[in-house]
């Protein structure tokens, strides 16, 4: 029997080798959020945005670290106030043979804002953008006020072809008809729920991938994404569930990726209403909103434990927060730690504001958005309450909370009091959340549109509006870390931690962690 | 006849419609799709322009307006999410949460109805008693525990059975099925042995119970008198009487496999209706949930309706008690 047994042991392992051999170009990922279309302007959304990098290219490409780097431009620059010369890359190819020029991008440019039946488009990007040909591989982008952000907008439009794409409807990109791109992979075929997969494109401008087929598997729920990697059905996931972690860890046969994200978990405290709603005095009277209060919001952010949620809420899957993004990325401050854990110092600076004995407070949040975020709502919560202020705990559904949280109130306006939220920086620096969460709420300009604590504080607008007119990067750089700083010392809002996401994948495939979350094949190498 | 016909026709058509009025209020008031749907980096205007994109700044009975008069033209509106027809989504779902459903049917039948023919010949016999053991189990493990360890044990562990997915399809009689290639029913295989526990476990206590009846039944009692083989009583004397409750009770549990497809199809990440639903629900793409509840409502409608009808022919008191009403 045992001379049986480790005979098949051999001819098992000699098959693996085969058809490891056999396969190793062929590469499956299990992804744990599927893209809604293949038409890369349909859906402005991580899912969607994470596919059509593997068949489309942007002018300027974003690395893992949301660095901008040549895409299918190789320069740009500021030539006067109000214009940006892009130079083209020239002899680019789309997948159907077809030459990349000016024509494509204009036409592009055109299309990305405005594609029937999106749920949300790229328009964000390109309000107030005016693109002009000069010849076939230069093209003008005017505004009408200083622009900074322009590389860091246009790093988001997947460019398209003019002969093949630009008339065509969503239906004609999911099909493939018109899911043509100048991109390392081309289309294979589509199967919404089940699969996407794509082959490699031999002459692609750039670095070729070294996989020549990939097939993606949407595989929503997490214990079945993590067996299906066990059993070998795929060859990596993402999006690792926390619990699952420590066992991943002690497999021989498994090869685990983190890297921290651009996203930062926080916390919106209510600073624009006299009464608020979610606030209440020790005895369960109504009083004076505590929270307007500098101190007491301090106070709040004191008696958080950071290391705590990190170490035992997140199982060590994350950062300390102590702004709005995490070192290296453009903008953040050097100056700016996480606020240390002083629940004695908050009891001093609450009785120093009025409030000895504390106050009622209800803290809102999602139970699956973020990663644990039900788990960081209730110790934040106990956390809050061992120094003086009793936190009930409440969370729901996303598709709830978030309505709620941003207009469920009187007059359209956000309804809690004291709220658990988390913002990705997108655009790869600290103008983001700078000005939609810092900044005060101003419909007109489009200012503050997710600032759901409605804080205001007219220096720190200047400072961001300054910022956002400076082209000089270095200039820009310390007016935004000047602003977080500012932004911080208000208390405006509390950060708590930054994310940090896990893939996996079988022994010999490593990831590259991409800090805005996406799952690429080009990432995966071999080791 | 023709009277009473109309007026059953009339009641499912108020039940159509009391049933859309609950159902699209039901699903428009629960939270804010807009938030689900903008990216993060959109501003204040580009929110409310989506919001008006997508109908949700009329006030609510206007939406329903709107709904109803495309439902008479057959358009239950659009995806939130996907942009393209609910009903389209829908249907393009269907032949994979069926086939599954059949399959789990078949599989209660098949294993279902021997070992309750087993166990119920023989009662007192060990395997007996350890069947209607297993047959408690069915009934009350939950199915998302059941999928996965039926994951871990049959692909991870012993490597026999891919884990998730519905791989290869071929088209027979102009329907894509995955029953049709060898690799398909290696991939149907656990959602549907996972789904069809619960019938498998109904099945044998319904057999079981008919067979110790009609053992006792006096027309069994005779043939053994007359000498018939054991053979022949049971397979065919025996087998005849009972197969009426236990194939009445399975063709209506054909409907409940249906909703019942929702977990299954989740864990085993099985392209069905199932899974277009719970994520509509999930990220809020109300078009589609409403759309599939009431192609829901319309196949219970249809169904009892032809079976009221039937029993009209077939038992003409229905009729007259009926115009007596």
């Amino acid at each position: 029997m045992r001379k049986l047994t480790a005979a098949a042991a051999v001819s098992v392992s000699v098959f693996a080798l085969l058809t490891g051999a056999a396969s190793a170009e062929k590469l499956t990922i299990g992804l744990a959020s599927e893209p809604t279309a293949m038409d890369p302007h349909f859906h402005n959304l991580g899912p969607n945005n994470a596919i059509s990098y593997h068949l489309f290219d942007r002018l300027i490409a974003q690395d893992e670290k949301q660095r901008l780097s040549p895409g299918l431009a190789v320069s740009w620059q500021p030539i006067d106030e109000l214009t940006w010369e892009f130079k083209l890359r020239e002899g680019v190819k789309f997948h159907d043979g077809s030459d990349f020029n000016a024509d494509d991008f204009i036409c592009t440019m055109e299309r990305a804002p405005d594609v029937p039946n999106s749920p949300s488009g790229f328009g964000t990007y390109l309000k107030g953008k005016s693109f002009k040909k000069i010849d076939d591989y230069t093209v003008h982008i005017s505004t009408e006020t200083p622009y900074p952000l322009m590389a860091n907008d246009i790093s988001t439009i997947p460019v398209i072809s003019d002969s093949a794409g630009c008339g065509a409807a969503t239906e004609d990109f999911n099909t493939g008809t018109a899911a043509i791109g100048t991109g390392p992979f081309k289309f294979g075929s589509y199967k919404p729920g089940e699969s996407i997969t794509m082959v490699r494109n031999d002459d692609y401008w750039g670095e070729a991938p070294i996989w020549s087929e990939v097939d993606f598997r949407p595989i929503k729920s997490g214990p079945s994404r993590v067996a299906a990697l066990l059993a070998g059905d795929v060859d990596m996931i993402a999006s690792v569930p926390t619990t699952d972690i420590g066992v991943l860890e002690g497999k021989d046969e498994i090869q685990l990726s983190q890297g921290v994200s651009n996203r930062v978990i926080y916390l919106h405290l209510d600073q624009f209403r006299e009464n608020s709603p979610f606030v209440k005095g020790t005895d369960g009277s109504d009083i004076k909103n505590p929270l307007l209060d500098q101190r007491v919001r301090l106070a709040i952010s004191k008696s958080i434990n950071r290391n705590a949620i990190v170490d035992r809420v997140m199982e060590g899957v994350a950062l300390p927060a102590g702004q709005l993004l995490p070192e290296g990325f453009f903008g953040v401050s050097e100056n700016l730690q996480p606020i240390d854990y002083d629940p004695n110092g908050a009891k001093e600076l609450l009785a120093e504001a009025g409030y000895p004995d504390g106050f009622q407070l209800t803290i809102h949040g999602p139970n699956d958005r973020y990663i644990n975020d039900a788990k960081i709502a209730e110790a934040i919560g106990q956390m809050l309450t061992r120094v003086g202020i009793k936190t009930a705990v409440e969370t729901m559904p996303r598709s709830v909370y978030f309505g709620r949280a941003s207009r469920g109130g009187a007059d359209g306006k956000p309804e809690f009091s004291f709220i658990l939220v988390g913002w990705g920086a997108g655009s790869g620096e600290a103008s983001s959340p700078l000005k939609s969460l810092i900044h005060t709420y101003d419909k007109d300009k489009g200012f503050g549109s997710s600032n759901r604590g409605r804080h205001s504080n007219a220096e720190i607008d200047a400072k961001i509006e300054e910022a956002l007119r400076t082209v000089d990067d270095e200039k820009r750089q310390d007016l935004l870390a000047e602003a977080t700083e500012m932004a911080i010392n208000d208390v405006a809002i509390i950060p708590t931690h930054f994310q940090v996401n896990t893939w996996a994948a079988k022994k010999g495939l490593k990831y590259i962690p991409r800090t805005d979350e996406y799952t690429l094949a080009m990432g995966v190498v071999k080791e | 006849m023709s009277v009473f016909v109309i007026r059953r026709l009339m009641q499912a058509l108020l039940v159509v419609f009391l049933m859309s009025v609950i159902v699209f209020f039901g699903v428009n008031i629960v939270g804010d799709p807009v938030y689900m749907l903008v990216s993060p980096d959109a501003d204040q205007a580009d929110i409310e322009a989506a919001i008006r994109r997508l109908g949700l700044d009329r006030p609510i009975w206007d939406q329903y307006l709107l709904f109803l008069k495309g439902a008479a033209q057959g358009n239950l509106g659009d995806s939130f999410i996907f942009g393209e027809p609910a009903l389209k989504l829908i249907l393009h779902h269907m032949p994979a949460t069926l086939e599954l459903a059949f399959s789990a049917l078949m599989l209660a039948i098949v294993i279902g109805i021997p070992l309750g023919l087993f166990s119920g010949l023989y009662p007192d016999n060990p395997i007996s008693k350890g069947i209607m053991a297993g047959s408690i189990l069915g009934f009350s493990l939950p199915t998302f525990w059941v999928g996965l360890m039926l994951i871990l044990l049959f692909a991870v562990e012993l490597g026999w059975l891919p884990s998730t997915g519905r791989g290869d399809t071929a088209t027979i009689f102009g329907i894509e099925t995955s029953l049709a290639t060898w690799d398909g029913l290696r991939h149907i295989f656990l959602p549907a042995l996972n789904l069809a526990l619960l019938k498998i476990s109904l099945a044998i206590r319904l057999t079981r119970a008919g067979v110790r009846e009609a053992m006792s039944q006096d027309y069994v009692k005779y043939a053994r008198a007359k000498g018939i083989s054991t053979r022949r009583i049971i397979f065919v004397h025996v087998m005849k009487n009972i197969m009426i409750p236990v194939v009445t009770v399975m063709g209506l549990e054909f409907g409940s496999l249906i909703g019942f497809s929702v977990v299954t199809e989740t864990i085993f990440a099985w392209p069905g209706m199932g899974k277009l639903l719970i994520d509509a629900i999930l990220q809020l793409d109300r078009p589609v949930v409403v759309a599939y509840l009431m192609i829901m409502v319309l196949f219970f409608v249809v169904i009892n309706l032809v079976v009221d009808i039937l029993y009209s022919i077939l038992d003409p008191r229905v009729r007259l008690q009926d115009q007596g009403a």
